[in-house]
């Protein structure tokens, strides 16, 4: 019996057909990638034999923006547009590090306010990543369900600084408004009500058969190859790595609440699969909203702007301060010469970090799959270029 | 391991190629060593069973001015739960660092950026192309001495 997996493959004339290697472009504007990224694919027949990113489509040169600002606090609206669904995290990133170059402490309300709010935004980050996520697979309907809730959080921010998407709302010092009256009340109501609403999303997505058939066993990550390529939030958790910024390197006030990091444990395939990547995400909202409650019940009164400084002139330093944001290990790397204006500000943003290991684990896959690895990273393209 | 400690072992090890260790002063401590022995420090930090510095946390290109550029490693250990700051400069006219790509699989696109940004050029770097900016961009915009062109691509540059 001949080998038909080494033989030439005839044509009906017995002449044997050419086999080459093919040169695909996915994207820039394709629905899949999540935004604007070009990704070059070299595939033989339906396998993938090499992934080439291309990013840059979104870049506005952010540290160059932030070196021309005339002061500290007029950086902090482009902190909001570099990663757009998670807005609040970019900022509390870079208000801590700013803080921590001045060496100010804030108010313990601060502090709560911003918890909470970075947690709500977790929550919101993770319901697009989720749902979106669903959407690349072919399932429309859980991310109806998805977004449902996400207004809810929405409405919440619109509440207390008025806009829905890009806030400016945590400055260097302080926020900038307090709470408005009854945003507690309706906090908690929230939180009641997105805790069945988990189970929910497990019924109509986690679980589902045709899901699971496409990201069990699909884009497995190994925990040394995800360190090695720096990979951080949910995606070095999803390679079963037991590593949350919040308890291994606390920043604010994150050590007074009691909360468990998830990572993934392979159980519907391999430890550091996409299915893996994605319920680390869903388990963290509830975690999120075990911390949001916490913070609820703890918040003391107090005046959101007293420590907000009049003129922002810290000594020369330097300072690396790093934060988890939604999508992991968001770092600020912010050179003062002394003056009032940063020297240099780099941000080391967790989607780039994380997109760059996407030719490891696509390598030897279907194209189709190359589809469930990519919305499973959760990049957000203003952030990966920023 | 205190800072102290890493870079006492630093010291041990490579001697001379270690410039300059600044531990208190700054907000964070760093350890400068010259530009040519950048990737057996990297080596050394990340395999040294003592150090354990397996994870590259941030890597910049700074321009220092006075016609310096420098890049700086931010580095973490995951077992170790320890970090440490390693500076390099380089004179404007010669930027060249040897490329940490194979000590950590992550440099790989954050050379690409500083390449990129600031102008350095990582010998040895496998894939060494521009990364955010188009491949024909002129300059290198993060350098002190960027000017916006005028035009770009026969296109006016609005502002």
């Amino acid at each position: 019996m001949p080998d038909t997996l080494t033989a030439p493959i005839k044509t009906s004339t017995g002449r044997a057909l050419r086999t080459e290697e093919m040169v695909i472009n996915m994207g820039p504007q394709h629905p899949s990638t999540h935004g604007v990224l070009r990704l070059e694919l070299v595939v033989d027949g339906e396998i993938v034999v090499d992934v080439i990113p291309h990013i840059g489509y979104l870049h506005r040169c952010f540290e160059k923006h932030a070196e021309h600002m005339t002061n500290y606090q007029q950086v902090i609206p482009y902190c909001d547009r570099m990663d757009y669904v998670a807005a609040m995290n970019m900022e509390l990133g870079y208000a801590l590090a700013v803080e921590k170059l001045l060496g100010i402490k804030v108010p313990d309300r601060v502090e709560y306010i911003r918890v909470i709010m970075a947690e709500l935004q977790r929550i919101a980050s993770h319901l697009i990543a989720a749902g979106t996520y669903g959407l690349d697979i072919g399932a429309f309907t859980p991310f109806l369900y998805m977004f449902r809730d996400r207004e809810r959080i929405l409405d919440l921010f619109e509440t207390t600084c008025g806009a829905r998407l890009l806030y400016n709302y945590i400055w260097v010092g302080g926020v900038s408004h307090d709470l408005p009256p009854g945003f507690i009340d309706k906090a908690k109501a929230f939180c009641k009500y997105f805790r069945p609403k988990i189970k929910e999303y497990n019924d109509l997505l986690t679980f589902n058969e045709i899901f699971v058939k496409r990201t069990a066993n699909v884009g497995v990550l190994p925990a040394d190859v995800a360190i090695a390529y720096g990979c951080s939030g949910p995606m070095l958790r999803g390679s079963g790595v037991n590593w949350d910024l919040r308890r291994d390197d606390p920043y604010s006030i994150y050590d007074r609440f009691q909360w468990q990091p998830q990572i993934g444990k392979g159980e519907m395939g391999t430890v550091g699969d996409c299915w893996d990547r994605y319920i680390v995400r869903i388990r963290e909202m509830e975690q999120s909203i075990n911390i949001i409650e916490q913070a609820l019940e703890q918040i003391p009164e107090g005046d959101v702007m007293s420590a907000i400084p009049k003129r922002i002139r810290p000594n020369a330093g330097e300072v690396y301060v790093r934060t988890e944001s939604a999508r992991g290990e968001l770092g600020y790397y912010i050179i003062s010469d002394g003056s009032t204006s940063p020297y240099r500000v780099k941000a080391r943003s967790p989607s780039f970090v994380n997109l760059s290991v996407l030719p490891e684990i696509c390598r030897g896959s279907m194209i189709a799959d190359v589809v469930a690895i990519t919305g499973s990273t959760d990049i957000v393209l203003g952030e990966v270029d920023r | 391991m205190t800072s102290q400690e890493i870079s006492e072992k630093l010291k041990a090890q490579f001697g001379d190629a270690i410039l300059e260790v600044k531990i208190d002063g700054v907000l964070d401590p760093y350890v400068k060593v010259s530009p040519l022995s950048v990737k057996s420090v990297g080596l050394f930090l990340r395999d040294n069973p003592d150090i354990q510095f397996d994870y590259l946390m941030c890597l910049s290109g700074v321009d220092n001015g006075k016609d310096i550029l420098g890049v700086v490693y931010h580095l973490y250990s995951m077992t170790k739960r320890h970090k440490i700051t390693i500076k390099v400069d380089v004179p404007k006219a010669q930027a060249e660092v040897p490329s940490v790509q194979s000590v950590w699989a992550s440099a790989n696109w954050h050379e690409r950026e500083a390449y990129d940004m600031v102008g350095i050029v990582f010998t040895g770097h496998p894939d060494l192309r521009r990364i955010l900016l188009p491949d024909d961009y002129p300059g290198y915009p993060l350098r002190k001495d960027f000017k916006v062109p005028e035009f770009y691509q026969g296109m006016k540059v609005p502002y």
